[in-house]
């Protein structure tokens, strides 16, 4: 290999790269612009959607109860819901959300209630409507009260304490460092996330340099230099990683810069801001040992994608090979996220065992035997995929399709 | 000097089984000395350039370019042959000296020395005024000037050129025409494929006439006239060519 001539073509492709709008946009301005955005916007919206419908106080209607006017005075009473009319379409009217909940009180609940015998109250509600649902759980708020009364004067008057019914409590202590914490809640996503961003960041360069350059009618230009094939493709083959590692590396900062500045201007929900302090106990150490784990499959993906997309004759036609193979690496991706742990079989299967050592080395758990024998197989498989890349420079019905 | 000998290519396809694109084509080219291979769309012309300048590897036979085997020593054929068709296309993102520049570093030239051929060449063929516009933004007589300019830039001794008029209006195909002779007139070996009489007639010392991968006839223009008793190039290729032509549709 000549590493001159490598550089002569990586310093070309990169100069073409940055003066191409469909490469700055994919590889630098949506991590950099959109996912901020994105996230910034759409958390701020989400918020604001969930505060206003939690502000909004819930229409009810009262079904019967007529005989127990105790009840009906709480629901009265309370300041979460708002008791409107009875009327006799109120199904209708909790279907068309002019109402958000019902509460059906059946006959004799007041005498059952007197004479400490277990009676029903049933909400009528709309599953999966969210303000239905706060109906719901406001409606059954206000109760909790009301029935603990009844309890703790039931109690009392048999001179029973109201501990007898809770001898004793469970709570929960975490003893994870917030590292772990914060690993164990996001290290599936971020890995999904680097390892899904190396491959679309690669994706438009890989079709590009390949497929783009025989639609363009510069790959008979190019072969006809004295510069060797395997020189070529390394050339490319560097920039779509460089496109890659670029994509990740800023998508991962950009995100967690969201996430922070979020936390900071309070704009977020609880949860929000949660994440977003775990997030930032993540360490730069942690992120570096991610990417340098991710190395190796970027690899796998410029390289793959170079020799799935030079076998097309078109960009369009790129695409088509090029999508599928989405798909591959979604489904192991997505897998890491579901409560598998790495094992030896595991650290094998390629993408599934990067993403899963992600999630690992996230929550700060270094298991040296995986990570090396991770990192050798993801580098085996990286290197058969430049060489069958290398391989299609070299054949003439894949260079010269018509 | 370019020695074609026996060169033959097979390509293999699913529909049509094995295509003899080229058949055992044999023939020198001297230096100082513009070769025309003369052949119908379709009759192995541009599979043989691309042999002779190792872009496609011969099934069998072989050339010799410049002291150099085609099979054996590829790149070095390569940085010896100046190559341009209308599908070698220009980097549209490039500016049309950047373009120049890369090809030239390609073939090993130091910045020093590069930097120096560039401007000579970029004088000779008055290119100075769009030398830092984007080939994508060039028209295309500027886009043939750069593409002669990036064949130039190393000063290859064969120049290999594959219908470089195809679809050219009249002034540009005769910047070419002009390059072509100018090429010939510095003592370089040219060989270049057409199928218009009248550039075979200006140009060619020798003509080879090719039809379904095989080379029919060869000789000069009075040789061939003389030979077929015809003072018509269009007539004499009939002759030649008709026995074996089949259309390009039914190829």
């Amino acid at each position: 290999m000549n590493l001159h001539n490598v550089a002569v073509v990586y310093r070309k492709e990169l100069r073409e790269a940055l003066r191409d709008r469909r490469t700055l946009i994919s590889s630098l301005l949506v991590p950099l612009v959109l996912f901020p955005l994105l996230t910034a916007g759409l958390g701020a919206a989400i918020s604001a959607l969930i505060g206003k419908a939690k502000e909004e106080i819930p229409t009810v209607m009262i079904l019967g109860g007529e005989d127990s006017p105790a009840i009906l005075a709480e629901l009265h009473g309370s300041n979460k819901i708002r008791i409107v009319p009875t009327q006799p379409n109120w199904k209708d009217q909790i279907i068309n959300k002019d109402i958000r909940a019902a509460i059906e009180i059946p006959p004799g609940f007041q005498n059952d209630v007197d004479h400490q015998k277990t009676a029903a109250l049933l909400i009528h509600n709309y599953e999966g409507d969210m303000k239905s649902a706060i109906a719901t759980d406001n409606i059954q708020k206000s109760l909790e009260k009301y029935r603990d009364r009844i309890v703790h004067d039931n109690l009392s008057a048999k001179n029973i304490p109201d501990s007898a019914l809770k001898p004793f409590e469970i709570k929960e202590n975490n003893v994870a460092p917030p590292e772990k914490v914060g690993g164990a809640a996001f290290g599936g996503v971020i890995g999904y996330m680097v390892i899904l961003l190396c491959l679309t960041g690669s994706m438009y360069p890989a079709m590009d340099l390949t497929a783009g350059e025989k639609e363009r009618g510069t790959m008979e230009t190019i072969l006809s230099s004295p510069i060797a094939r395997v020189d070529l493709v390394f050339g490319k083959f560097f920039l779509v990683l460089t496109a890659a590692l670029v994509t990740a590396a800023l998508s991962v900062t950009s995100m967690g810069a969201s996430f922070a500045v979020l936390e900071h201007i309070h704009a977020f929900d609880k949860a929000g801001s949660d994440a977003a302090q775990l997030q930032l106990q993540i360490h730069f150490t942690t992120v570096l040992s991610v990417f340098i784990m991710v190395l190796p499959v970027a690899v796998l993906f410029a390289a793959a994608l170079m020799t799935v997309a030079v076998f097309a004759k078109s960009y369009k036609e790129a695409q088509s090979y090029v999508t599928p193979l989405m798909f591959i690496v979604i489904i192991p991706a997505v897998c890491a996220m579901l409560p598998i742990d790495l094992t030896a079989k595991l650290s094998l299967v390629p993408i599934l065992n990067a993403s899963l050592l992600c999630k690992e080395l996230v929550t700060g758990t270094y298991h040296w035997n995986f990570i090396a024998i991770i990192f050798l197989s993801t580098c085996v498989y990286a290197g058969i995929a430049l060489f069958l890349a290398v391989k299609m420079f070299q054949r003439e019905d894949v260079l010269f399709r018509s | 000097m370019i020695e074609a000998r026996g060169l033959s290519k097979v390509f293999h396809d699913k529909k049509r089984g094995q295509i003899r694109a080229v058949d055992n084509v044999s023939f020198t080219c001297k230096p100082g000395q513009i070769y025309g291979l003369l052949g119908a769309n379709g009759a192995g012309k541009t599979t043989t350039l691309r042999m002779l300048a190792t872009i496609l590897e011969p099934t069998d036979g072989t050339a010799v370019v410049c002291g150099h085997d085609v099979i054996d020593d590829p790149e070095k054929v390569r940085a010896n042959v100046g190559f341009l068709s209308t599908a070698t296309a220009l980097y549209p993102r490039l500016t049309s000296q950047e373009m120049v520049e890369y090809f030239g570093r390609l073939n090993g030239l130091d910045e020093g020395t590069l930097k120096k051929r560039v401007n000579e060449i970029f004088t000779r063929l008055e290119m100075d005024s769009f030398r830092d516009r984007r080939c994508d933004k060039l028209s295309t007589g500027m886009k043939q000037k750069t593409s002669i300019a990036r064949t130039l830039v190393h000063d290859p001794q064969v120049m290999i050129f594959d219908e470089p008029t195809l679809g050219l209006d009249i002034m540009t195909a005769r910047t070419i025409i002009d390059f072509i002779r100018e090429c010939r007139g510095r003592g370089k070996t040219v060989i270049f494929s057409t199928h218009i009489m009248s550039e075979v007639e200006k140009l060619c010392d020798v003509i080879g006439i090719i039809q379904s991968g095989k080379l029919l006839a060869e000789g000069s223009l009075a040789e061939l006239r003389d030979r077929y008793h015809d003072q018509d190039l269009e007539e004499i290729f009939v002759k030649i060519v008709a026995p074996l032509y089949v259309s390009e549709e039914n190829n």
